[in-house]
């Protein structure tokens, strides 16, 4: 392979060549927080809406109780996690800073987005390559993870301090001014649990387009949040 | 008479020494004081200028009024005519018309900037506040003319507080809540549709004895008796944790007295003292009596939906639906769409790949 006629990145993304992106941190997240935002959507929901009463006493039942443990546990698991990817951020490599920064002023950016929605609108053949996060991917896990994920903390904490009451770290940190600031705790529970169908349709697309990606594009995806490497073809 | 004191007006509306002190012990009980607050009451009540208090009407249905003289601890009668000098209010007062007015200019005048005062309703700030005209003024003016000497503001009731029922939407006469006209007094507000009597008395009271406001939250109520959710200490809560909720009204989950949750219950969702103060002298509160809570001490409470359903519509976007509703149409669009676009995606390829083999 010529070095001179070629830059790096393309030297990266030559067919055929494979690069370590996402570390163990990174991936270890990924599937955690997976499994623990079905976890919070499933229980999540059931608050909502819950189940079919149960019979006999109150003191032998405990439903709705285990239902809304499990659903605090998982936060905890989802904020923890959530903290310990931010602190991988900046200890790890630069692939995992991608997450929590948009490159808004560079057009090469927003090029990419824009060759992207072509291609998932039948206009392109092929994909780019890249190492990372692709830049559609990048916007929308950016917007429904970073941006969503920490909506999904700031409430569901603000929400979880009503019932922790005052003295807790929770209703300091989080309930004494996001309650004010929705009007009321309705208001938060609404949001909350609207941000919360917002999170599951980014699953089921982001779902789809890495099994498209894996597929159709000229690199693995699904296989590299496993991994951690990427493999490009063609 | 300015300086003279509670508790020598107590003694002369003939009032003893003994029942002078029960109503300090029980006053202390009914605001979550220590015992040793009871002396400290009388104490204060024995030194201290009784001080007066104007209580104004603006748009509102006096339900605040009809609650407040049914307190029982303490007794309205002992709040009204022993403990705070309610020298104008023209509901309950016996002075009317212009010599009321007087008694109201007088107060203003003798009390300057040591009155308390409390209002019960809001004022409707459009048409320059033509929809609610009191001695031939708009509320407007009269509450901003008491207001600028008053000490402090006692904001009853859900009006008072955030608006009520005449500021829902689309609020035609701009009902607009007390602490959005006056900004530069201290504000406290005592929601509910209406407040709890003895919240109400208990409010009073603290601020009589204690010569300051009680503690409050960030929405300026006070933390004592909005604190906690109607939820937290709802006598109803082990059914909620054990997951037995009245599925529909006269189920049987309903005759045993499961949670209202399902019902669209607000108890979850509403600070306020019903489910530990109750009503009328703690004989019982709605959900007691088998209803849900309405959050009617809650910002916005008449405009977040139905009384009826737990997960309320939301009006963001012009339309009225709830989060389940928008967000599981939007995800069975998405679903449809990635569906769709796989089947089109599967086609295209078998045909490029039909093509891109004759190429190769």
């Amino acid at each position: 392979m010529s070095v001179d006629i070629a830059s790096n990145a393309d030297l990266e993304t030559a067919a055929g060549n494979t690069v370590y992106v996402y570390e163990a941190p990174v991936r270890l997240w990924h599937w955690i927080n997976a499994l623990s935002i079905v976890v919070l959507a499933v229980t999540g929901y059931l608050i909502a809406s819950p189940l079919p009463s149960v019979g006999g006493e109150a003191s032998d039942n405990f439903l709705m109780g285990y239902i809304r443990f499990t659903h605090f546990t998982a936060a905890y698991v989802f904020a923890i996690g959530f903290l310990v990817r931010l602190y991988w951020a900046v200890v790890g490599n630069h692939h995992a800073r991608q997450l929590f920064l948009l490159p808004l002023n560079d057009a090469k950016w927003w090029a990419g987005i824009w060759h992207e929605l072509r291609w998932y609108f039948f206009f392109e053949k092929l994909t780019q390559k890249y190492v990372g996060h692709n830049p559609l991917a990048h916007l929308c896990m950016y917007l429904a993870i970073t941006v969503g994920g920490l909506f999904m903390i700031v409430t569901g904490f603000a929400l979880y301090g009503e019932g922790a009451q005052e003295g807790h770290w929770s209703h300091a940190l989080f309930t004494s001014w996001v309650i004010p600031l929705f009007g009321q705790s309705q208001s938060v529970h609404s949001w909350h649990h609207l941000a919360a169908w917002g999170i599951v349709i980014f699953i089921m697309i982001h779902i789809y387009a890495a099994l498209r990606w894996e597929f159709m594009s000229r690199q693995t995806v699904i296989s590299s949040m496993i991994s951690g490497t990427r493999t490009f073809r063609e | 008479m300015a300086s003279e004191t509670f508790y020598e007006v107590m003694r002369r509306q003939g009032i003893t020494r003994r029942s002078f002190m029960k109503f300090c012990s029980l006053t202390a009980a009914s605001l979550g004081l220590a015992p040793a607050f009871a002396s400290k009451i009388a104490n204060a009540m024995e030194t201290k200028p009784r001080t007066p208090v104007i209580w104004l009407h603006g748009l509102e249905c006096t339900c605040c009024s009809e609650s407040f003289i049914r307190s029982a601890h303490p007794l309205a009668k002992d709040v009204v005519l022993s403990m705070l000098s309610l020298d104008y209010d023209d509901t309950l007062m016996a002075a009317a018309g212009h010599q009321a007015e007087a008694a109201l200019e007088e107060i203003k005048k003798k009390y300057k900037g040591n009155y308390i005062l409390a209002v019960e309703g809001n004022p409707p700030l459009n048409e320059d506040g033509m929809y609610c005209i009191q001695g031939g003024r708009p509320f407007v003016e009269v509450l901003k003319e008491t207001a600028a000497d008053a000490k402090a503001i006692i904001s009853w009731g859900a009006c008072a507080s955030w608006g009520c029922v005449q500021a829902a939407k689309p609020n035609p006469t701009r009902a607009t809540p007390v602490h959005k006209v006056i900004t530069d007094k201290p504000i406290i507000k005592v929601p509910g549709c209406p407040p709890i009597a003895e919240v109400m008395t208990g409010v009073i009271t603290y601020m009589l004895t204690f010569d300051r406001l009680p503690e409050l939250d960030r929405q300026g109520r006070p933390k004592m008796f909005y604190g906690q959710r109607i939820h937290d200490k709802c006598y109803r809560r082990p059914h909620f944790d054990a997951g037995q909720f009245v599925e529909s009204w006269d189920d049987d989950g309903a005759r045993k007295g499961f949670c209202l949750y399902k019902m669209g219950c607000k108890g979850p969702t509403t600070y306020n003292a019903c489910s530990t103060m109750r009503w009328n002298g703690g004989v019982s509160f709605p959900i007691q009596s088998g209803h849900g809570c309405i959050g009617c001490s809650e910002e916005g409470f008449w405009d977040k939906g139905g009384f009826y359903n737990r997960v309320t519509n939301i009006n963001q976007f012009g339309i009225e639906a709830n989060a389940d509703k928008v967000g599981g149409t939007l995800a069975g669009v998405a679903g449809a769409a990635v569906v769709a676009h796989a089947a089109v995606s599967a086609l295209s390829r078998a045909r490029s790949g039909k093509t891109e083999q004759g190429e190769k």
